[in-house]
């Protein structure tokens, strides 16, 4: 046991104990929490900054205005309803398209059918914050559907994968693609059965996979191999997920890019408690690369710069399989 | 600098609980030990007559000098009846009276007592008895008799092992056989060497009392001979001559005198009823500190109104279930509903008994999961759902402890200790993790949480546990340290060793 302990401090293994005391305390305040727990805040942020997010059709906040549903999905076939606070990807409401045979009905991603008054309820679960944070009321926000990439086709199951980086004081230290599976029931959430493939950050290429702890090779659904792609626009990826940090100010955020077929790579969220799965997704422990960005504060550096600085300081060494 | 900071408050905290501990160990003298639980005997007499259209009058010796028991309470139940208590010169009485009581009646006297080797007969010195006068051929018997044994003894006490084991084996000796009658009772023999003892100068007296065994319905009053030897009461058995008062023996009167006078009323029937049970220490302690005024009260909870302080035995464990806690999640790294949900399932397992507790948490759970689901279907919002949940876990409740009376299992009746509301909101929060993540990881989480609870209640049940945050409340600084230190903990966690395994072995 001890020397489980010992070889994983040895390869720089971040515990949840360390992340929450000397990561997230040190560097995330708490005043800014709210920027990135708040979807609807992080999206006008972003907004305002000029970073690309998938359109939002609109907000439902109170429980008399969940009539408004309608007029707000207009004639989009296609939608997203999604709970402002909501952790995890729970909450999360995909509708794909309308029934042809039945009006009133909605098809969604899984293909279950759901009737319009089974979205009001939902959006009013949200509403009353069943999906928040702590419990408190909550908006529903109703926004464009991402159209997966079909770079994505092979490796997803269903629902969008989304690409996870870590970034640590402004530097993107760490990522990795998740990739949707039949039990995470198309969500790109790890420890809801997702997979998740580390990305090196130098050249954007697949490593190995990561399924409930477990290091895989193949998409468990497909049966495609998931490693050593080359993931399409990653300087575009790591220069949206840099400039996210200045866009909140907090010290360790979890940046999650989805591609679109279309709009390319597209800001989904920010998470200021970004989960530690993404070290066994790449086989490395985040500790040294902190201490290394840890040692590079003091000088000043353009956004472009620090991409340029943690691709050649972190580039993966590759190992045979 | 904070974990420094942290390592100084912690190591204030350790020192000053200790300290106290100390003092209140070595010069306070408090217990460190738990004399967990004590045996009680409660000793009931019921007095059943039929009364005459007349007066009544009742008197009963109840039990005044114990040696080697404190009584705990006592109760005298008399529908109607007044009564005073009295001493005299065969101890304690109580005489019940009533004006008119016609018909059947029924007087309770109740006693609890527990053992206390502390308690002695502290009577005064009796005086010499005088001579006894015989008739004759009694008085030449008794005169032989005396000096016999008296060549045979030293003092009081051997005089009185020769003569009682003379009295207990009368075979072979006129004398004895003589003095004792035919078919001679022990209460015969003691009387009989009563007055051989006066004869010889030496005061005696018979004592009755009870022994104190376990379910005796109906206990018999043996008598006890006494024997003063100049400085205290030594004791003997009448029938056989040794010397000693067994311990369960309780002494209940002295003298000659019926246990039971009764005036005014016939077909008269005492019983005595003898039933021990186990209660705890603390609690004679409270009981006691009614009236006696202990050492440990000024510095401690023992001050407290009692009830107060039974509220405090439980709240006290809280910060212990807490650090439990501490431990299973931040250094094992198990995950359960509700931080401190697990502590107060855990303070509810105390009543209920843990498999009881177990069983009675499960089913409520299973069977508000099943109620939530359906309400899921109904399409409420989320605070008259929450809210209806937690009607359905108290109706739950009632439901639960009504059908397990009926069929007779009580542990069902301690339902009603669960913390309902957090039942509620576990109920609610696991329906959710169900639904989004399936039934694995909800049922997982379930057991997790039982588990916690599980953990927490061995601890939290621990005799010694529960002793030391009684009796030494600051013990809880040092509580309160180490969940400051296991707050600075950035280890791993245990499980999360598992979780990472695969990165130990690779790159090397």
């Amino acid at each position: 046991m001890f020397r489980l302990a010992k070889a994983l401090r040895a390869k720089g293994v971040l515990g949840l104990n360390e992340r929450n005391a000397n990561v997230i305390q040190r560097l995330n305040e708490r005043r800014l929490y709210p920027l990135v727990d708040d979807k609807l805040r992080t999206k006008r942020l972003a907004l305002a900054a000029g970073i690309a997010v998938p359109e939002l059709y609109g907000v439902i906040s109170s429980q008399h205005n969940v009539r408004q549903l309608a007029g707000i999905v207009g004639e989009h076939r296609d939608f997203v309803i999604k709970p402002a606070q909501g952790t995890g990807g729970d909450g999360i409401l995909v509708v794909t398209g309308r029934s042809a045979a039945r009006k009133r009905m909605y098809q969604l991603a899984d293909g279950d059918l759901i009737s319009d008054n089974g979205i009001r309820h939902h959006v009013s679960n949200i509403i009353s914050g069943q999906y928040s944070f702590v419990g408190t009321r909550d908006h529903a926000m109703i926004e464009y559907r991402v159209e997966t990439d079909p770079f994505f086709a092979g490796v997803a199951f269903q629902g969008v994968p989304d690409v996870r980086v870590l970034v640590y004081r402004g530097y993107p230290v760490m990522a990795m693609v998740r990739l949707p599976t039949r039990r995470s029931r198309g969500k790109a959430n790890l420890h809801q059965g997702a997979v998740g493939a580390g990305v090196d950050l130098a050249t954007g290429r697949t490593l190995s996979g990561v399924l409930d702890n477990d290091i895989v090779y193949e998409h468990p659904d497909t049966g495609e191999p998931i490693s050593d792609l080359a993931m399409p626009h990653w300087d575009h990826f790591l220069a949206l997920a840099t400039r996210c940090y200045a866009l909140t100010g907090l010290g360790y955020i979890g940046v999650d890019i989805v591609l679109d077929r279309s709009r390319g790579p597209l800001i989904l969220e920010l998470n200021a408690r970004p989960g530690l799965n993404i070290q066994i997704a790449n086989q490395a422990g985040l500790q040294g690369r902190l201490t290394t960005i840890d040692d590079w504060q003091g000088a000043e550096y353009s956004p472009e710069e620090k991409v340029a600085r943690v691709r050649e300081a972190f580039r993966t060494i590759r190992q045979g399989q | 600098m904070s974990a420094y900071r942290v390592w100084i408050i912690a190591l204030l905290l350790t020192a000053s609980g200790l300290s106290l501990f100390y003092y209140k160990w070595q010069v306070l003298s408090f217990p460190v030990a738990p004399r967990v639980q004590a045996e009680v005997w409660t000793v009931e007499v019921t007095i059943s007559f039929e009364a005459g259209p007349g007066p009544i009058k009742a008197s009963l010796y109840i039990p005044g000098l114990t040696p080697g028991f404190a009584i705990l309470e006592e109760n005298f139940v008399s529908r109607g009846f007044g009564f005073t208590e009295n001493y005299v010169s065969g101890g304690r009485q109580v005489q019940w009276a009533r004006r008119r009581a016609p018909g059947f009646q029924t007087l309770y006297y109740r006693a609890v007592l527990y053992k206390d080797p502390t308690q002695t007969e502290s009577d005064t010195t009796p005086p010499f008895p005088p001579k006894p006068r015989l008739g004759e051929p009694f008085n030449t018997a008794m005169e032989v008799l005396i000096e016999d044994v008296g060549n045979k003894s030293a003092d009081a006490e051997s005089f009185a092992k020769e003569l009682l084991k003379r009295l207990a084996q009368p075979v072979g000796d006129q004398n004895v056989q003589l003095l004792l009658g035919p078919v001679p009772s022990a209460a015969d023999r003691a009387r009989t060497a009563q007055t051989l003892l006066a004869a010889a100068r030496i005061p005696a007296r018979v004592i009755r009392g009870i022994y104190l065994q376990d379910q005796q319905s109906r206990a018999r009053i043996v008598p006890w001979l006494e024997v003063h030897d100049g400085t205290r009461w030594l004791y003997f058995d009448p029938a056989t001559g040794n010397q000693g008062l067994p311990d369960n023996f309780l002494l209940w009167w002295t003298g000659q005198d019926p246990l039971l006078d009764i005036d005014g009323g016939n077909d008269v029937d005492v019983r005595f009823a003898v039933q021990s049970n186990v209660i705890s220490r603390i609690e004679i302690a409270q009981r006691r500190s009614d009236d006696k005024s202990s050492v440990l009260a000024p510095f401690s909870l023992f001050s407290l109104p009692i009830q107060t302080q039974a509220v405090y035995a439980v709240l006290l464990l809280i910060p212990i279930g807490a650090l439990v806690v501490v431990l299973l999640r931040n250094v094992i790294g198990l995950q359960s509903f509700g931080t401190f949900m697990p502590v107060l399932i855990a303070l509810a397992f105390r009543e209920t008994q843990l498999l009881w507790g177990v069983i009675m948490f499960s089913s409520l759970v299973t069977l508000g999961l099943a109620f939530r689901f359906y309400l899921e279907r109904l399409r409420l919002l989320l605070v008259p759902r929450l809210s209806a949940v937690l009607i359905i876990v108290v109706i739950l409740m009632l439901v639960l402890s009504v059908v397990s009376h009926e069929l007779g299992f009580e542990a069902g009746l301690s339902v009603a200790l669960f913390p309902m509301v957090i039942l509620a909101m576990t109920i609610e929060r696991m329906s959710v993790v169900w639904e989004e993540r399936g039934p694995t990881e909800a049922v997982q989480q379930g057991i997790g949480s039982l588990i916690v609870a599980m953990l927490c209640y061995a601890v939290m049940d621990l005799d010694i546990i529960k002793h030391l945050v009684f009796v030494f409340p600051e013990l809880l600084l040092l509580v309160l340290a180490a969940t400051l230190l296991l707050g600075r903990y950035t280890g791993y966690r245990l499980l999360e060793l598992y979780r990472f395994r695969g990165l130990a072995g690779s790159g090397d």
